[in-house]
């Protein structure tokens, strides 16, 4: 028997009580991802993974692990990992979010957490979407500063009460969450979806802009803003917090108050 | 290479299309994406037009059809009042013919815009959407035509 009070020994059983208690507070997840290779079949399936994480990490940690430590060929896309790139939006148990701002004890772990391709979107492969689409509905809607006349020599002064005006939509990162959670987009690929409504409202409501009336005119299109059917999905969706339902509605007031 | 796939049929023995790197699967494609060449409908307000229709006739529409089933169902001892003679002496004023008129004009313009945009948001194949919408158009059609008929022809001493 060795003394108890050894100074070598107590230092010994302290650090292997800090790595029993860091290893104790891992949690073993089933995570249940949508997996589609059409190098392999033309049918995406359920694979479920099963590791041990820190309840405090993210889905995108998970999703990590699984692509460096279980199976290298799982594919998503991800830049930033901050929230701010908005490229990991993905559907997490049935509800659209970002990867890397979704914490794993936020979403019950002790279920199967299901991780599928955002809806509405060409599936390329695995979680990775075609956002074409999603981006010429961005572009149709002409997300840039337009004016008339000759440009100011100094910068475009602006009233802190018109920037407050537009300021939600600005926040927009273009994930694609509000779009593809969209039960009208789902089926009909051709309105312009909340994401670029969001995007025009930005500069519809700019007092330094002068496209307004032109962008108005895009989203009276039968693909515009009279197709939005007010399921609020898009709000619930959004990483950002944007009311893009409310958005919406305000441009469909602008719409209707330009005319009468 | 094409033999490399034949064997590869035969070995497996499954009907199974061989997919592979040069040979992949198609996408899991959405209906009706858009594209550069989207069309762009023509410049006209009727969507906004139908969106309003819509909010302005339900709020007309809560009235008339309360005021109806009030009438019909409720007052002076309920349902088992209603018969020829009671359609004959409402329909003698022109107040109730144009009341009734009202609601059926807007009943089936609210409901056969409803169904319209029922049909653009699920209806996926453009054929299927010409041959609902043509069907829902006739259908609409045939009951105001019919229906106003009725109202202004009404003939109390029909035997």
């Amino acid at each position: 028997m060795s003394t108890p009070n050894s100074p070598t020994l107590d230092k010994h059983s302290s650090a292997l009580d800090a790595a029993e208690a860091a290893a104790s507070h891992l949690i073993t997840v089933t995570l249940r991802v949508r997996r589609f290779n059409p190098e392999v079949s033309d049918q995406a399936e359920w694979v479920d993974y099963q590791l041990p994480i820190d309840p405090k990490e993210r889905v995108l940690d998970a999703l990590h692990k699984i692509k460096w430590e279980i199976d290298g060929t799982l594919t998503f896309r991800r830049s930033c990992a901050h929230g701010v790139c908005g490229s990991d939006a993905v559907r997490i148990n049935g509800r659209n979010r970002l990867a890397c701002k979704t914490l794993i004890k936020d979403i019950n772990p002790e279920k199967p957490i299901t991780v599928e391709p955002i809806k509405g979107l060409t599936v390329l492969k695995d979680l990775v979407v075609d956002m074409d689409p999603f981006f010429q509905a961005y572009r149709d809607v002409m997300p840039f500063l337009i004016t008339k006349g000759n440009e100011p020599t100094r910068e475009r002064l602006q009233s802190a009460e018109d920037r407050e005006r537009f300021d939600d939509t600005t926040k927009c990162i273009l994930c694609a969450a509000c779009t593809s959670s969209c039960p009208v987009f789902w089926n009909d690929g051709q309105y312009f979806g909340p994401a670029a409504i969001v995007n025009a409202h930005r500069f519809i409501f700019d007092s330094r802009d002068e496209g307004g009336e032109q962008r108005l005119e895009i989203l009276n299109d039968k693909d515009g803003v009279w197709r939005c059917r007010t399921t609020f999905n898009c709000t619930d969706a959004c990483p950002r917090g944007i009311e893009v339902t409310k958005a919406i509605q305000e441009v469909k007031r602008a719409l209707i108050t330009r005319r009468f | 290479m094409s033999t490399d796939i034949t064997d590869a049929v035969e070995l497996t023995g499954s009907s199974v299309a061989p997919y592979s790197p040069e040979n992949p699967a198609p996408v899991i494609e959405p209906p009706r994406a858009r594209t550069k060449r989207t069309p762009r409908s023509s410049r006209t307000n009727f969507e906004m037009y139908g969106w309003l229709f819509m909010r302005l006739s339900g709020v007309v529409l809560v009235v008339l059809v309360i005021g109806h089933l009030l009438i019909q169902l409720v007052l002076d001892g309920g349902v088992q009042k209603v018969g020829f003679a009671f359609v004959a002496g409402r329909w003698a004023s022109p107040f109730w013919q144009y009341w009734d008129l009202a609601m059926l004009w807007l009943a089936m313009l609210h409901g056969g815009n409803g169904l319209r945009t029922v049909i653009n948001d699920y209806a996926e194949q453009a054929n299927t959407r010409v041959w609902l919408k043509t069907l829902l158009f006739t259908a609409v059609a045939f009951t105001i035509v019919l229906g106003s008929l009725v109202i202004f022809t009404f003939d109390p001493n029909i035997r």
